[in-house]
């Protein structure tokens, strides 16, 4: 290889040859390593995204611990609030995604990622999993916050594996809804004034501030149909062991997150014709 | 479609809405050349290319690269192309040797010569001492280079070229067109770019097609489409007898800046 200094890699590279799942995992793969790498060179957004976390556990947590406004049964509001904060903080990384690929559809990246041997279901589960990656980089700093709050979580290995499973399937689902956005409004702006408007009503129709006890009937209808509630649901077994019911909720999260990735896939042409 | 040509386009045609960019094309690409697709702005050469790329759905039967049907073999087209689209697209996040690697695991470069193929990519775009500094440092000569050892890193038999030099300077140019001759000298790779630079075209390439609403106007070597126009004639001249037409006059119709115009209607929403 070395001999063709004038050109590029002279030697013929035979590629590596893949089946479906092979290259579904290969590029999920790649994304993920690529915004790590991007974490690596700026980590100021680690911090960023850090601080309204923080002010919900430290703020809200801390006061309505105190005031005892919302009843948990035995467990301290804030320990109660803890996962949701962490499905709140992934939200709000994965929701934006769209964002990112109109830029990369606006800056020709898409198109060179589209001409690369990788379908485009591939393509949209890579992003997806990326998502779920920084979001779970994002979920350690809320965790170590929360310990250094008093939060009582686990120290189970199997537990807090299962923790980043239901933060990637979770993140993924809204990364791919924000691109399905995407890929019917086209435009960066519409696309903005949507996750914003989106966001909040997902995150308060959530049981991620309060159980769905207390919730009226109508917002407990939303609370089921709403993915966040049971990525909520899970991450408050596995970390602070409140009952759950992990099969429904992991099973519900990869089913949703494989339809929005296929959905997602499915319009992603729409944005580079 | 198993035939000598690196690029055979039958009958192509492509419309958005009721525009139609790309009007019954027939076009066919030596293995070994380098071709210029000329035109202004909204003549339908960067919908052909889309269409070779795979980027926008051709009829089944109407583009081969390399013998390959595009509309039924997409990913194994993909594996033949390396493509540099029109706007500078390296990820400014990364570092240069990261973009090149990125590229290099999407295409399956096997892990043990992966290191080496990046490498000799951005050696030979003369990028190896800035390497880990991230792309956003880079100046637009140096990205469009950065995305030129993107799309070598694979050793692609076709790199496919959307306007590589439109908005860098005299100099970065120069340099840009210098790297792509090395790659030919070396490789013996096939290259279809576009351009409307007449001059460059003239220079670089050693087929041109000239393209106007949709179709292809004429081709041939610069020598030969220069020497039919008569004395001292320039492509532009070619151009101009060709379409009947003046490059710097707008053609109207609603073909001109049709991706521009879709985009900024996009922006604008």
């Amino acid at each position: 290889m070395s001999a063709l200094r004038a050109g590029p890699p002279a030697v013929s590279v035979e590629p590596v040859h893949r089946g479906p799942i092979g290259l579904l995992v290969s590029r999920a793969g790649t994304m993920c390593l690529v915004e790590l790498q991007k974490l690596r060179h700026d980590r100021t957004e680690l911090v960023t995204r850090a601080i309204q976390p923080a002010l919900w556990l430290i703020v809200f947590g801390e006061t309505f611990t105190r005031l005892h406004a919302i009843p948990t049964g035995d467990v301290p509001y804030i320990d109660y609030l803890a996962p949701g904060i962490i499905a709140q903080s992934a939200l709000f990384i994965a929701i934006f995604y769209g964002i990112q690929i109109i830029w990369e559809r606006d800056a020709g990246v898409l198109a060179k990622l589209l001409v690369t041997p990788t379908p485009r279901i591939s393509l949209v589960a890579g992003k997806a999993f990326a998502a779920g990656v920084r979001a779970l980089v994002q979920a350690l700093v809320v965790l170590v916050l929360a310990a250094v709050l008093g939060v009582g979580l686990t120290a189970n290995p199997l537990r807090l594996l299962g923790m980043c499973l239901v933060v990637i399937l979770g993140s993924g689902f809204f990364c791919c809804l924000s691109i399905t956005i995407a890929g019917i409004v086209l435009s960066r702006d519409r696309l903005m004034g949507i996750g914003q408007a989106i966001t909040m009503p997902l995150f308060f129709g959530s049981n991620a501030l309060y159980p769905v006890d207390l919730m009226p009937a109508w917002l407990v209808v939303v609370n089921h149909v709403n993915p966040l509630g049971y990525e909520v649901d899970a991450l408050r077994g596995l970390l602070i062991g409140t009952p759950a019911d992990l099969v429904l909720d992991i099973g519900v999260l990869v089913v949703a997150a494989a339809v929005m990735i296929s959905v997602a896939a499915a319009l992603l042409g729409r944005l580079v014709r | 479609m198993g035939d000598d040509l690196a690029v055979r386009c039958t009958g192509l045609r492509h419309a958005f809405g009721d525009t139609v960019a790309v009007d019954d094309v027939d076009l066919s690409i030596e293995r070994g050349s380098v071709v210029g697709l000329l035109g202004p702005n909204g003549a339908g050469k960067t919908t052909t290319i889309r269409m070779i790329t795979t980027l926008l759905p051709a009829p089944p039967g109407a583009v081969a690269v390399f013998g390959v049907d595009v509309a039924r073999q997409k990913l194994a087209v993909r594996r033949l192309i390396g493509y540099v689209p029109q706007s500078l697209s390296a990820d400014g996040a990364l570092s240069g040797r990261e973009n090149v690697a990125l590229f290099a695991r999407l295409f399956d470069v096997p892990r043990k010569v992966r290191r080496t193929a990046v490498d000799e990519a951005l050696e030979s775009v003369g990028l190896t001492g800035v390497a880990d500094r991230t792309a956003a440092t880079y100046s637009g000569g140096m990205i469009r280079r950065l995305e030129l050892a993107q799309a070598l890193v694979s050793s692609p038999r076709l790199l496919v070229l959307d306007e590589p030099t439109i908005g860098l300077d005299p100099i970065a140019r120069a340099s840009v067109w210098e790297r792509i001759g090395d790659v030919r000298a070396a490789t013996g790779m096939t290259v279809l770019v576009t351009t409307h630079y007449m001059d460059e075209a003239d220079q670089q390439c050693d087929r041109v097609m000239l393209m106007h609403r949709g179709r292809i106007r004429s081709e041939g070597t610069p020598a030969e489409l220069k020497a039919g126009a008569g004395d001292d004639a320039t492509l532009e001249d070619v151009f101009r007898l060709a379409t009947g037409d003046d490059l710097g006059t707008d053609t109207g119709e609603g073909i001109r800046n049709v991706r521009a115009a879709r985009r900024t209607a996009r922006r604008l929403g």
